[in-house]
């Protein structure tokens, strides 16, 4: 199969890798559809048929139409306008999540790897309490002490998602830190931080760029689920998980309105999944047999 | 003459003077009582099997030592500053500054993810605080001296493009980027093919005289020892069982470990003899026998003096000894070169 000709024949620098996601017929539409989701939450106002906002009672729960194209909702906002004025927030919002995620558990993890000590000691402990806990209620005590708003609940989700990330860097950077040209690195007068930032990190990028794509696609369903529960994105804002909340209170009266929304997520957690997955086969993580 | 910071002719550039490092809480001893000293342009060999502190022993000089591993005494005097005293800071600017470190493995001494050009231009812009391009264009000519031909196309090689050989020539720039005075070599020959390896100590030779570079290489192939070396401090379990120039060694060996490893070395022209072996193994640390710690091994232990701890003792003129029956003349050690 011409898959698995490519993976083994692939090298690990990253034209070759992104070269060789291009190629394959799901990476590419993964990262076509995520392309697709950035370009709308960019131009979104630009291109959306109607005002995301704009309410029209009289005309609640429309179906399907030319000018509707996926109907109203129950204020007789267009539903098509809405998904996509929700697209900021479904690329936004996992980014806050990963971002605060890496700016805790990357530096330590880092860290921790190549020096150990009291850090690692440390930090290990806090990670192996975190990760005891089940990350929705983690999220949910910790948005209760900030308070709700897609922001704070971004900002649980992070911090949730750290230890993870602690874990995989702490791990990978382990195994490299073996390597000898850590130790030549450090023999040529190089400190600690700029051996952790230039001589480690880009060998551990594969495995990190793995768990980060497919922590964006956790990321969004945990905004989804917090926002469905009304403790993410307020409203007017809409956000996927706040329309499938909405269209499950009214799922009597409009059946077809959990559909877009739940869709969208589908095919958003689908195109991150992928990539991340595609990733692990390029860099040769994991063999495919 | 004055070298470096003024200080008169004959101080060694690098002395290290009983030098101790423990595994603190779990072993102590690993390297016992280390004393030698490495001379302007001199090149010194530290050897022994596996597992007797040779490794430990250069890298404590540059601070690189494992996590949890202490130097608890001594002192590592380089250039006239006590090492061991100096800051994280210091040490930094010390470390492929005016001391140069190659490894035994060129492939994993390399960083995969930097070209070569730029992981030797990196000593040149650390310390030096060169700009990239003036750095590569440092590194060009670098890459040039250590016999890398197509010097431009090599600078942006990534170092899994190259061969063992070459490999290892990078490494050697890289540490003799900035012109060090010590320059540190761990096994820098093991993992090369037998042709290469003469290349290597070639190198090393031309760069030794050049420069007036002193070596210290950490090594267990007395071939190499003989053909490079001046000096050689032989080491046992942690301790140095003897100390003294190369021809002394080979012709006059002082500690029944020297020339038994001297036996040990395979003879050309001698068709189906038998290897000679030294039985047994080297004690792990925390093992180690309370007298003599080659007594186990030795074929020529007493019980009444060797099993009593042994010191380092001068026989000759620079002929140091940790074998107290060869230091009183009880024993006469013949020699793997018979002059």
């Amino acid at each position: 199969m011409t898959t698995a000709t490519i993976s083994t024949t692939v090298s690990k620098r990253p034209r070759h890798v992104a070269r060789s996601l291009l190629r394959r017929p799901a990476s590419a539409a993964a990262i076509g559809f995520v392309a697709l989701l950035v370009f709308l939450a960019i131009a979104g106002p630009l291109v959306s048929p109607h005002d995301p906002e704009t309410q029209d009672l009289g005309n609640r729960f429309a179906g399907l139409s030319s000018t509707h194209l996926l109907g109203t909702d129950e204020f007789g906002r267009d539903v098509a306008s809405r998904i996509i004025q929700a697209t900021r927030i479904a690329i936004v919002a996992p980014l806050i999540a990963v971002g605060v995620g890496l700016l805790i558990g990357l530096p330590l993890g880092l860290w921790a790897g190549l020096r150990r000590g009291a850090v690692d000691a440390i930090a290990g402990r806090l990670a192996d309490t975190i990760l005891s806990l089940p990350a929705l209620v983690g999220a949910l005590a910790i948005v209760a002490v900030l308070g709700p708003g897609l922001v704070n609940a971004m900002l649980a989700v992070g911090i949730i998602f750290s230890p993870g990330l602690f874990r995989v860097v702490r791990g990978a950077t382990l195994s490299v830190a073996e390597e000898t040209f850590v130790d030549s690195a450090e023999a040529i007068g190089s400190s600690t931080r700029r051996t952790l930032w230039v001589h480690i990190l880009p060998n551990i990028a594969a495995p990190l760029l793995v768990q980060v794509t497919i922590l964006m696609g956790v990321a969004l369903l945990a905004e989804a689920s917090l926002s469905f529960i009304g403790l993410g994105v307020q409203p007017p804002d809409a956000s996927w998980g706040s329309m499938l909340k909405s269209a499950y209170n009214n799922q009597f009266e409009s059946p077809f309105s959990v559909v877009p929304s739940g869709i969208a997520m589908v095919l958003t957690v689908l195109a991150f999944n992928t990539i991340g997955d595609s990733i692990r086969d390029a860099v040769g993580l994991r063999r495919r047999t | 003459m004055t070298t470096g910071q003024g200080q008169p002719v004959g101080e060694p550039l690098l002395a290290v003077e009983g030098l101790t490092i423990d595994l603190p809480g779990r072993q102590p001893g690993l390297v016992q009582d280390v004393t030698f000293e490495v001379r302007k342009g001199r090149a010194v060999a530290l050897i022994g099997e596996s597992g007797c502190g040779k490794t430990l022993t250069s890298m404590a000089v540059l601070g690189l030592l494992p996590p949890a591993v202490r130097v608890s005494a001594g002192a590592i005097r380089f250039d006239g500053v006590d090492l061991l005293r100096c800051s994280a800071r210091q040490l930094r600017q010390i470390r492929g500054g005016p001391v140069g470190m190659v490894f035994q493995e060129p492939m994993s001494s390399l960083n995969p993810t930097m070209t070569v050009g730029d992981q030797i231009a990196e000593v040149r812009r650390l310390h030096l605080k060169e700009r990239r391009s003036v750095a590569l264009r440092q590194a060009r000519e670098l890459l040039t001296r250590v016999g890398i031909p197509n010097a431009d196309r090599r600078l942006r090689s990534y170092p899994h493009e190259l061969s063992g050989g070459m490999q290892q020539r990078v490494m050697i720039a890289a540490a003799i980027a900035c012109e060090p005075k010590l320059l540190i070599a761990d096994e820098p020959t093991t993992a090369l093919d037998v042709t290469i390896q003469a290349e290597i100590l070639e190198l090393l030779r031309d760069l030794r005289d050049s420069l007036e570079l002193a070596v210290l290489l950490v090594t267990h192939d007395l071939g190499v020892v003989a053909d490079f070396c001046d000096d050689v401090v032989v080491m046992y379990a942690g301790h140095i069982a003897e100390r003294t120039s190369v021809d002394e060694l080979f012709y006059r060996p002082r500690h029944p470990y020297s020339s038994a490893l001297l036996a040990s070395v395979p003879q050309s022209g001698r068709a189906r003899t038998k290897l000679n072996v030294i039985a047994g193994r080297v004690p792990s640390a925390g093992q180690f026998p309370g007298g003599c710690r080659f007594e186990p091994r030795c074929e020529h232990s007493v019980e009444s003096v060797c099993r009593l701890p042994q010191a380092d003792t001068a026989v000759d003129d620079g002929h140091r000894t940790r074998c107290g029956r060869v230091a009183s003349g009880d024993l006469i050690l013949e020699g793997a070169v018979r002059g």
